[in-house]
């Protein structure tokens, strides 16, 4: 049984330059910022930085495996108001959260909160899924 | 600057795109995903951005691509996309302001397998001054 105010468990994602590349490359999304060290401090960024789209493509797996597959998921969407930067060699969190904020009939609503390093990276992050095999 | 003329116009992508198995195979690999039965929920913004960029980068809307920042993304999916949907892609400009020397344009598209409208999603986009 969900009820409203229910929590979703938490769970971490890890992001390094692997990652965006191969996002960059599934996604055709090649902006040298996410993948050029050089070319992100040229443009005034303080690293390389995750696509946005991947932090919420990683977010609506998160959204998937709660709902029972992506097949469930009817919207989804969010606010990018940090980047999740990733330094050479390293692996980033990205950590994300959920709250059941609505139930209408077998559609859930949820709140979600993302963050990496502790910095909160999606704003109004939300999903809304079909709960028939929940 | 952004064609104030261009706000409220749809524009139709130029060709159809077929969806194959292999790129939701890609896409769900990057996150994780082991079904790979339906394309994951974001995965339509691979057709849409790449679709934003042929038309708004066109000189009689004049979006320059390189400062482009992405803003914000809503998706309305009808049903999951799978491999063989064919998309027609249309993008509408819905509105056009400029706050702080930067230019934020919103922007809507509908991915149609005929007559059957799939996905919908909305993206704000940040042109910086």
């Amino acid at each position: 049984m969900i009820n409203v105010g229910d929590a979703v468990p938490t769970k971490v994602f890890y992001l390094d330059r692997d990652l965006l590349k191969a996002y960059a490359d599934a996604s055709g999304d090649q902006n040298p910022i996410h993948q050029s060290e050089e070319f992100a401090i040229s443009v005034g960024l303080p690293n390389v930085i995750a696509h946005g789209m991947l932090t919420m493509a990683l977010v609506g797996k998160f959204v998937t495996d709660w709902a029972g597959g992506s097949a469930n998921v009817k919207e989804f969407s969010a606010r990018f108001i940090k980047p999740v930067i990733v330094p050479a060699r390293e692996k980033v969190d990205l950590t994300v959260t959920a709250t059941v904020v609505e139930i209408e009939g077998e559609l859930i609503r949820l709140d979600l909160t993302a963050t990496s390093a502790g910095v909160k990276v999606l704003g109004m992050a939300k999903a809304c899924v079909h709960a028939a095999n929940l | 600057m952004i064609n104030p003329d261009s706000v409220g116009r749809t524009f139709d992508g130029a060709d159809l795109v077929t969806v194959t198995q292999s790129e939701i195979d890609a896409f769900a690999a990057v996150i994780g995903e082991s079904d790979t039965s339906v394309a994951p929920p974001t995965f339509s913004i691979r057709i849409s951005l790449s679709q934003y960029e042929s038309i708004l980068t066109k000189p009689e809307i004049g979006v320059d691509w390189t400062r482009l920042v992405h803003g914000d993304q809503k998706f309305e999916i009808f049903r999951p996309i799978v491999s063989g949907d064919v998309f027609k892609c249309s993008a509408t400009i819905e509105t056009l302001r400029t706050v702080a020397g930067n230019e934020i344009i919103s922007v809507r598209s509908d991915l149609h397998n005929g007559a059957e409208l799939v996905v919908s999603s909305w993206s704000t986009l940040v042109v910086r001054g």
